[in-house]
């Protein structure tokens, strides 16, 4: 096979781009280190908090206002599932990644994962749940049922409300339009096709109940 | 260990009776193969379906792992006095806890590992875990506790692990096992007779599976009893794990699946992290959830084996292959994870060919361990074979899909005694699909003379599982009010299996889909089920469901016969009724049969009865992909991709396409952009542990046009519902076809993973193609 030496996984054990480092590589004499594990980094830790304090917000989630004590630190997506039981929004990544924790903020989707819970006061959030008309399904929710748009489904509710999102801003999209409005959401069962024609499906009978959510 | 060790007593493998009586073919169908939307749609568009990482119980803890942050290590202290202190935190469990001291990696020669043992073999290895009342308090705890770590030398890669010198990962070396050895007729006679041979090393990536939902379990004990929700494949096999390691009965633990967000293989069996919680649970007596993160997923919960095969290969100029000879080195990790298993089973029965030779070695290297992944070692095989089948036909001068159907076999050389397959739908998979995706046009449209480049590939596949089999328990039951309710074990992974098996009921009952409730995935109050995996899902339980909706059947008409004083021969169920052939004045409805009323229900049990012998149940399938290269960036675009696939009857044609072009996804995957980056020189660390750097395939990624043609050959002489499995076949053939249509456009052979653009880029200049 020939060495490829833009990929490190291909590199002869010869090559070396911080030879300052290598002692730690294959047949290196071993060292004793002490490191606050932190998976991945062993470098120290940074300070850690010793127990913050609770800060009292008021969030207003699927049109109901939730007056909650939360950490400056907890994500909108950890209240919304684990204060707030709203496990609608899934959580997939906590890194701004896959979009399984999609929700509209003021209309437009946002990462909940990327979201402080304290930033997020003020504004009108929607979840799956609030795409909902008490036991009945919004459009875009039948779209995506009707196309199979799923097949696991976890990802489903964050897919499902990037082409809400879509739909808010651009009532009629193309289909590149709904593939851009759903890049930033994976599927690793690989769902894309269907989720396509779900989008497409979905404003049209949003038109058809004249643009309810 | 072995994930279903209690259920199989010592080389017996486990069985269920026999059906009473094998029912006859469906002659026409009125649900089954029909395209219909899933049963559960609701609860997954809705919200309402609840995963394991979304159970949230009163009282409950979260649980955190502290993991070994180098690729070996020994630990030699763990301080946790600071973390201990921490707010919100209420135990710490690590190698030293009461209970911790549990076996794993059971061998013959005994266990190769423990829960947490202080020899970490690779990066993301346990360490200890922390449970506190926020997942945000239980992080803070694990980045408090002090490890001295004693860093070792590490194995990178599979190439280093046999070097004089290596780090020795276990007692004993980096040998996985034996060499695996393959021979028939005689390889250097063939190439001997061959007008062509062509030798060619190729190599996959290893790849991560990342099911969107990670890793999960919630664990909570009543006492002694223990209830654990599993996001999990199979939630027998997490029972039965669970019942060794903890040495408890299994009427004492309840394994609840329900809804899980993906697995693709590396959710078949127990893991560290379900243990992890069940002992915190324990010691804390409140319910603890852990739910991994997208990191650890990426570490420490399987993977898809890295191999690098060298494939020799003879041919006639007529097209009549001689001989295939291939040799692979892989690696599944620091533990047995089958590195190479599966490889070379495309080489040995995709094509009928006398003179076979295969030789595959396993090695150990410091990176986490490999676990079933789609297909096991199916796609790497044919990422090569199916490569050289079209390096063959140009040196001969043949078109690639007459070459293969040239070689189409009707036996399986690679079992022993060649038995005949029950159904071949590979010439079916090749021509019908190259008919549909205009083979013939394309291959001869030129590829273009500007720095964009079009060109189309194919390649086929087989998958050695995807047969099915026993043992599966369902019930059936049907109310007086003629709704029912359906009872299996298996877990629905996204496939739509509760849907297919509904559409078997439906179809027997005349029942309609809506009037079926499912349980499923419950091991305290579902039937015994396999893990959902090697395809064989809808092989195995529809049979099963059909059995048992049948044993319903015959215990309605019973009654029913008595009521209308005839023979039960002459009644036949239809539209809810029961109808006398003789007399169809003579009938009565479901809802009018008294002694169903009186008794409220019947129960109906079907069992998956036994394959056939002497015969090899096998899924094929041929996929057409059409690309366009950019010669200047190495950019790919696939344009359109088509799939012909032959796994019997398709059950369900919605769901069928879905499942399929998802296989060609994962595929697009393969062959353009995944692939695990390990830190081979320095440190062993894997580099990109994020959905950020391992890429996988986006809605940019993949065509819009993704067709599914079904090969819908009913195999009867399979089982009574004439499917075989379809979830891994779709995969197969994906990568390699997407690497002849890059060849094809741009004249590059394309032989590692994944061909992003700086590889290929690299290739065109080499080559002087780059445009």
């Amino acid at each position: 096979m020939p060495e490829d030496p833009d990929d490190p996984t291909k590199q002869g054990t010869g090559f070396t781009r911080r030879g300052f480092i290598a002692t730690i590589g294959t047949g290196a004499v071993a060292a004793a280190t002490v490191a606050h594990a932190t998976p991945g980094d062993a470098a120290p830790a940074a300070e850690i908090p010793e127990g913050a304090e609770l800060v009292r917000v008021t969030l207003n989630i699927n049109g109901r206002s939730h007056r909650l004590l939360v950490e400056p630190r907890w994500s909108l997506l950890f209240v919304l599932r684990e204060r707030l039981g709203l496990t609608a929004t899934k959580l997939g990544c906590e890194r701004g990644e896959c979009g399984t924790c999609t929700v509209l903020v003021d209309d437009k989707p946002r990462y909940s994962c990327m979201m402080l819970a304290v930033e997020s006061e003020g504004k009108t959030i929607v979840t799956l749940e609030g795409l909902m008309r008490g036991e009945d399904l919004g459009p875009v929710q039948r779209a995506f049922w009707e196309e199979d748009a799923f097949q696991c489904g976890y990802c489903t509710p964050g897919q499902i409300m990037a082409v809400e999102g879509l739909l808010r801003a651009n009532p009629s999209p193309t289909l590149d339009e709904v593939r851009t409005g759903v890049s930033g959401n994976l599927c690793r069962c690989g769902a894309y096709a269907h989720i396509f024609k779900a989008g497409l499906r979905a404003a049209e009978l949003k038109k058809q109940e004249g643009g309810r959510s | 260990m072995t994930p279903d060790d209690r259920y199989y007593i010592t080389d017996v493998p486990p069985e269920t009776p026999e059906p009473a009586d094998q029912p006859a073919p469906w002659t026409t169908t009125t649900v089954v193969g029909k395209r219909l939307p899933r049963i559960d749609g609701y609860e997954r568009v809705s919200g309402a379906a609840v995963y394991t990482a979304d159970v949230v119980l009163p009282d409950m803890l979260y649980a955190a792992v502290l993991r070994c942050p180098h690729a070996h290590a020994t630990v030699k202290k763990i301080d946790t006095a600071r973390a201990e202190k921490m707010p919100g935190v209420v135990a710490i469990l690590s190698d030293k806890s009461p209970g911790a001291d549990i076996p794993w990696f059971n061998t013959r020669t005994g266990p190769l590992s423990r829960l947490f043992d202080p020899h970490c073999r690779y990066e993301g290895e346990e360490v200890a875990a922390v449970a506190a009342e926020t997942p945000y308090q239980a992080w803070d705890a694990v980045r408090a506790i002090a490890v001295e770590f004693e860093v070792l030398p590490f194995v990178g890669a599979a190439e280093d692990a046999l070097k004089p010198g290596a780090a020795a990962i276990h007692q004993g070396g980096n040998r996985s096992g034996e060499v695996s050895r393959y021979s028939r007729g005689d390889v250097d006679a063939g190439f001997a007779a061959a007008d062509v041979v062509v030798e060619q090393t190729y190599s996959t990536a290893c790849e991560i599976h990342a099911p969107t939902e990670t890793h999960a379990s919630v664990a909570k004990w009543d006492g002694n009893r223990l209830v654990v929700w599993d996001s999990t494949q199979g939630v027998y096999p997490i029972q039965s794990g669970l019942v060794q390691l903890l040495k408890l009965p299994s009427s004492s633990v309840r394994v609840i699946g329900n809804y899980m967000g993906g697995g693709f293989g590396a959710k078949l069996g127990i893991s560290k992290h379900t243990v992890i919680a069940a002992l915190l649970a324990k010691m804390t007596a409140r319910p603890v959830k852990l739910h991994l993160t997208r990191e650890e997923s990426f570490l420490a919960v399987g993977n898809r084996p890295p191999d690098t095969m060298t494939l020799k290969a003879g041919v006639k100029k007529d097209g009549t292959l001689t001989a295939l000879q291939m040799t692979v080195l892989g690696t599944g990790g620091a533990y047995p994870g089958g590195g190479v298993g599966g490889v070379d089973w495309v080489v040995r029965d995709l094509y009928t060919c006398p003179n076979v030779k295969t030789e595959l070695t396993d090695v150990f290297i410091n990176a986490g361990q490999a676990r079933a992944f789609r297909a096991p070692g199916h796609p790497q095989g044919a990422w090569a074979l199916e490569q050289m089948m079209d390096q063959l036909a140009e040196k001969i001068g043949i078109d690639p899909v007459e070459l293969r159907v040239k070689n189409a076999p009707t036996v399986s050389q690679g079992t022993t005694g060649t038995p005949p397959y029950t159904s071949t739908g590979l010439t079916a998979c090749l021509e019908e699909g190259a008919k549909r995706f205009g083979w013939r046009e394309a291959r001869k449209r030129a590829s273009g003379d500007g720095p964009i480049r079009r060109g189309v590939g194919v390649a086929a596949g087989l998958w050695r599982g995807g047969s099915g089999g026993p043992p599966a328990t369902i019930i059936v039951k049907l109310f007086a009010d003629g709704s029912a309710n359906l009872n299996m074990g298996a877990s629905d992974i996204g496939t739509g299996t509760k849907t297919i098996m509904s559409m078997v009921v439906s179809e027997e009952l005349g029942v309609p889909l809506e009037k079926i409730q499912v349980e499923w995935a419950d091991t305290a109050t579902t039937q015994y089920a396999t893990a959902s995996g090697g395809s064989k899902t809808v092989p195995t339980e529809s049979p099963a469901a059909r059995a048992a909706a049948i044993d319903v059947k015959q215990q309605l008409i019973t009654m029913a016969a008595a009521q209308l004083k005839v023979t039960p021969e002459e009644l036949i169920l239809t539209n809810g009724e029961v109808v006398s052939t003789a007399d169809p004045s003579k009938k009565v409805a479901i809802t009018g049969v008294a002694a169903l009323r009186a008794r409220g229900l019947i129960v109906g049990v079907g069992y998956r009865g036994p394959n056939p012998e002497g015969k090899v149940i096998t899924p094929f399938g041929a996929h057409f992909a059409e690309v366009e290269v950019n010669t200047r960036t190495g950019e790919v675009r696939v344009v359109r991709f088509l799939a012909a696939q032959d796994s019997g009857r398709a059950m369900n044609e919605l769901t069928y396409e879905n499942q399929t072009q998802g296989g060609i996804t994962m595929g697009l995957g393969l062959a353009l952009t995944e692939g695990r980056i390990l830190d081979r020189n320095q440190t062993g660390k894997m580099v990109n542990r994020n959905w950020h750097d391992y890429k996988i395939p986006t809605a940019m990624d993949v065509p819009a046009e993704q067709t599914v043609l079904p090969i819908d050959l009913h195999d009867y002489q399979a089982n009574t519902a004439a499917a075989k499995g379809l979830g891994e076949p779709s995969t197969i053939p994906a990568a390699p076809a997407v690497a002849n249509a890059i060849y094809h456009a741009c004249g590059v052979r394309t032989p590692d993973t994944p061909v992003n653009p700086t590889r290929l880029v690299a290739l065109l200049a080499a080559s002087k193609k780059r445009g």
